[in-house]
């Protein structure tokens, strides 16, 4: 296989094999573990063939297009620096896959924590591999997300639950604002892919945007890497699990943040902005973390606190930004995850073993777990700095970079002054970790009685702390060569020469060392009135503040939110009314004069009472809409004006159904009324009345308006294909209908599927609801006894046959001459109801149907499926064929396959018709049964 | 005659507006329905009026515009199906608060 293709491997074979664990959780917690070691494993048994060539200092791309107009590609980078990541994530990845098998309880299946383990890392070397940068934000984001779920692997605790909250809330944050500055990158330096960017470094620095999307930038990176202010986070995240303490708060995830800085060193860094903001922030970091460190007494707070100090430690060494500086940094970050992470180990081990994590209590641990105290405290030198192991020599590479900084011109002692400081501190915590676990008597009152924990469980940390030595006593033949290409990569050009040793003979940087150690010692010594002067401090503790902000910020929207949504159906109308007038006459008075009016036809004495009349009903319809039988009467007289109306401008197609709608609607409304109140309360202020009446009468101003605007503007048909091609290409002269069931059937398609729901929703609404219909209607009069009139009986049964042959002849002239699917349908429901209303629902239903939603289902059925046949031929969805036959007695027809859509839309509309209506009249039905 | 139809336009809409800011759910049904005729009436207007031409195709006749009535016999359908869709809700509503106001508990 081409190395790009493995590479590209990497990262599928990463997140495509991260759900296993869970899927052979079952067969036992071993497997799970098994699965995710193996999964690791192959990952490193894949990047294995690529080391060589990297080493050699070959930059490995591979790249395909994702969505090339915004810049974002699948595309992977493995250099130096890549390539020692992602040493560290897999290598330290397996050593905490044993670990957590061991730590964690044996009722825990696993299959959760290792899957969203592989999950994290597949993230993370997604992060260490991109080119791209919008990609590697995709998965800093992704690192945030299973970073999220594994401090709260503990869902149970509300302490877990509350640390991944705000863990999230800060690294997803910061990740927002980096996101930011990566676009702003890449819009200035012309691409999102690295060797661009990083090529065009002297352009960004002097670009305008340089200083905001710098700040973006290092956002993302100080609050990954909890960097003060954004640090507290780190400490509330100790929450989660140990072996996840160990694995992403110490090795890979926190350091993510300065491998951003690492990695776009070239790009970003060499300005002022940079040097003073990013040092700043390490600096800072380095020495309060350092300091708050001493003072814990919980032992994975202060190795957390550490964490925060090292990283600032890091942070600092990069914005000094000479060219040995960012070769410490480099070397720091890998001396830091191996420490670090077997510190983590060691004290999960004793927190396991002890039942506590309490400094005050867990003491003289030495003699029950010799092997591991001693593991911790070569661990914990290193920590110190302490010669001959790899802390010293990236502490020493540190010092001798703070004496003579060019910066501090002047001040030339205050650097080395400063790291020495930090250097006393963290002697002094790392002596305050030592001797309390270890040492300092006798363990007072632990839940536990501790002893060695397991063989395998210590060998993780066996593993780690013998890399410290080795790197520490043999640098040169160790450590320097993937140190060298590391460094390369990240600097982009030739190294500064450099020499790992652990005796550079006796000078400033090995003075400093000593003052550290010997300082630090003796900060221990004085600890005790220390510790009194810190406990009389005002403590703050994050996880509050940040409780209280967010509970804060919840009110305050909720608060708003009550504010504004009243739950008042009327007012949110009242606004949306408002709101479209103020659109509607905003549009209205900012449009360009408009060209001449065409000629108005002139009024004729018919229109002009028909719209008499129409005026007069809806004046009707709203004086008496609270006596709402009238009103119903009112409303239909507007519907058979509107009926005329489409008569008299040429669209009989329009007349028939909305005569049909009128009276479905007309029986529907009388139905609903039956239990309905008669009457609506008179309830509204005169205040109220007002106002909806300026709203309306705005309304109605603006629309009306709008149509003569319209009328009266000169007209340009876009029908023409349709006219033209109607009978030629649809074989129907009813230009309406053709439309409808085919130039335009897909919508009619979506329409009565639409249709079928509401059909469906009647039964889902109604079936099995017990409303009380009133015995007396609203004057107080008795309803009437007899409620199926013989007369009525008498005259609808003759006339349903013919109803439903006004109906198929409807149906079948439609596609040439007004009528169709709709109309017939809706004819047909008429008639059938009209056989309910006249002889009561017992009667009709015992002849009637009774599985309508199979005939909805027929209906969609046929209509979708003659559109699907249309593929069988090679055609599109719903092309339609049509041919003539000649039927005796009706004549010539057109008999298109388009008749057969329209036959569904006949069955969906007949089975809506019957179901609402029916459904509406299984509640008399009921109603009957009880009287 | 085009600003009868406009007028009639807007009385409908005046009328259906002030009907749906009503507080009970029938008067809503009936708003919507008027609101309904005005906008479909209005739809049917973009195709122009004209008389006696009805998109049937014959020898060389002229024609008004099918797709305005295409779109409004839709739109009448589904305003069917809207307001069988709101008495059902309206119905389910009253039987489970006990009353038809539209914010379904009674205002105080």
């Amino acid at each position: 296989m081409e190395p790009v293709h493995l590479l590209i491997a990497i990262i599928i074979v990463a997140f495509a094999a991260s759900p296993l664990p869970l899927l052979l959780q079952r067969c036992g917690r071993g497997y799970a573990a098994l699965a995710a070691a193996l999964v690791m494993a192959a990952c490193l048994t894949v990047l294995a063939p690529l080391v060589a060539p990297v080493m050699g200092g070959t930059t490995l791309l591979a790249s395909f297009a994702w969505l090339p107009d915004w810049g974002l590609a699948l595309s992977f980078r493995l250099d130096g620096l890549s390539l020692m990541f992602s040493l560290l994530i897999l290598g330290i990845g397996l050593l905490v896959t044993l670990y957590a098998y061991y730590y964690l309880p044996k009722h825990d299946t696993l299959g959760r924590f290792y899957t969203l383990l592989l999950l994290f890392m597949a993230a993370m070397l997604g992060v260490v591999l991109s080119e791209n940068l919008l990609l590697l934000v995709v998965f800093w984001e992704i690192t945030s997300l299973s970073s999220f779920l594994l401090i709260s692997y503990k869902r149970e605790s509300h302490e877990s639950r509350l640390a991944a909250r705000i863990a999230f809330a800060v690294t997803g944050g910061g990740g927002l604002a980096l996101f930011a500055g990566v676009l702003l990158l890449g819009h200035i330096a012309g691409s999102f892919e690295l060797t661009q960017v990083l090529a065009a470094g002297e352009h960004i620095r002097n670009h305008d945007l340089y200083a905001p999307m710098l700040i973006l930038v290092l956002l993302g990176a100080f609050t990954k890497s909890a960097q003060f202010p954004f640090h507290f986070w780190l400490p509330q995240a100790m929450a989660a699990p140990t072996p996840v303490s160990a694995y992403l708060h110490s090795a890979t995830m926190v350091k993510a943040g300065v491998f951003l800085l690492a990695r776009l060193h070239p790009a970003l860094a060499g300005s002022e902005l940079w040097f003073w903001v990013v040092s700043g922030t390490g600096a800072i970091t380095l020495v309060y973390a350092a300091y708050i460190a001493f003072y814990r007494y919980d032992f994975k707070g202060l190795l957390a606190y550490s964490t925060i100090s090292h990283l600032g430690l890091i942070t600092l060494l990069f914005g000094l930004d000479t060219r040995l500086s960012a070769v410490a940094g480099v070397f720091h970050i890998i001396n830091h995850a191996i420490f670090k992470a077997s510190l983590f180990m060691a004290a999960g081990i004793v927190d396991h073993e002890c039942g506590t994590r309490d400094m005050r209590r867990v003491n003289g641990l030495f003699k029950f777990m010799p092997v591991t105290a001693t593991l911790a405290i070569v661990a914990a030198g290193s920590m110190a700095g302490v010669p001959l192991l790899n802390g010293f020599l990236s502490k020493e590479m540190f010092f001798a970079e703070t004496v003579g900084h060019p910066v501090f011109d002047e001040m030339r002692w205050l650097l080395p002054a400063f790291a020495t400081l930090a250097g006393i501190l963290a002697v002094g915590y790392s002596a305050r970790f030592i001797h309390d676990v270890f040492f300092n008597g006798e363990p007072i009152d632990l839940p536990r009685q501790p002893h060695e924990p397991p063989r395998w469980m210590r060998a993780p940390v066996e593993v780690l702390v013998v890399l410290c030595l080795l790197v520490g006593i043999f640098p040169q033949w160790s450590i320097a060569p993937i140190l060298h290409v590391a460094a390369s990569a990240v600097l982009q050009q030739e190294l500064p020469a450099f020499h790992l040793a652990v005796w550079h003979g006796f000078n400033a940087p090995f003075l400093m060392s000593l003052v550290a150690l010997g300082g630090g010692i003796t900060l221990y010594a004085l600890r005790h009135p220390l510790y009194a002067f810190y406990e009389r401090l005002p403590s703050v503790h994050a996880s509050i503040v940040f409780e209280r902000f967010h509970n804060g910020l919840a009110g305050f929207s909720a608060a708003l939110v009550n504010r504004l949504d009243n739950a008042s159906l009327q007012r949110y109308l009242a606004l949306f009314f408002t709101f479209v007038l103020a659109l509607g006459g905003w549009a209205w008075f900012s449009a360009p004069a408009s060209p001449l009016p065409v000629v108005t036809q002139p009024a004729d004495a018919a229109s002009i009472v028909a719209l008499l009349m129409l005026a007069l009903a809806a004046a009707g319809v709203v004086v008496l809409h609270r006596q709402r039988l009238a009103a119903i009467v009112f409303a239909s007289v507007i519907g058979l004006i509107v009926a005329l109306t489409f008569v008299r401008f040429s669209a009989p197609d329009l007349a028939l159904t909305q005569l049909a709608v009128e009276v479905v609607s007309i029986v529907l409304l009388l139905l609903a009324l039956h239990y309905l109140p008669p009457a609506s309360p008179a309830e509204d202020s005169m205040q109220r009345i007002m106002r909806d009446a300026a709203l309306a009468s705005a309304a109605g101003v603006g629309l009306g308006a709008a149509a003569y605007a319209m009328l009266t503007s000169p007209f340009e048909t876009i029908s023409n294909f349709y006219l033209a091609q109607s009978v030629p290409g649809g074989g129907g002269s009813n230009a309406v209908n053709v439309i409808l069931v085919d130039f335009r059937g897909f919508d009619t398609l979506g329409e009565i599927t639409v249709l079928a729901m509401v059909g469906l929703a009647a039964h889902a609404l109604l079936d099995k609801l017990i409303l009380q219909a009133p015995t007396h209607d609203a004057d107080g009069r008795l309803w009437a006894r007899e409620r199926h009139p013989l007369f009525l009986q008498m005259l609808m049964r003759p006339l349903l046959p013919l109803a439903l042959m006004v109906s198929v002849f409807i149906f079948l002239r439609g596609h040439n001459l007004p009528g169709g699917g709709f109309v017939a349908g809706l004819v047909t429901g008429v008639a059938l109801i009209l056989q309910y209303l006249a002889s009561g629902i017992g009667f009709a239903a015992a002849r009637l149907p009774q599985r309508l939603p199979l005939f909805l289902a027929a209906g969609l059925a046929a209509a979708a499926g003659i559109g699907a046949l249309s593929w069988l031929f090679g055609f599109p969805f719903l092309t339609t064929a049509h041919g003539h036959i000649t039927l005796p007695l009706i004549g010539e027809i057109e008999l298109a396959s388009a008749l057969v859509f329209d036959l569904g839309v006949y069955l969906v509309v007949v089975s809506v018709v019957l179901m609402v209506l029916a459904e509406l009249g299984k509640l008399s039905l009921y109603h009957e049964e009880k009287t | 005659m085009e600003a009868l139809l406009s007028s009639a336009i807007g009385i409908l809409t005046a009328c259906g507006v002030f009907l749906i800011l009503r507080a009970r759910t029938f008067s809503l049904v009936l708003g919507l329905t008027l609101l309904s005729y005005a906008v479909n009436l209005f739809l049917f207007a973009s195709g122009r009026l004209q008389m006696g031409v009805p998109p049937l195709i014959r020898n060389g006749a002229a024609y008004t515009d099918p797709l305005p009535q295409a779109l409004v016999l839709t739109a009448i359908v589904i305003g069917f199906g809207m307001t069988a869709y709101l008495v059902m809700l309206a119905l389910r509503a009253l039987a489970e608060s006990g009353n038809d106001h539209v914010d379904v508990k009674e205002k105080l």
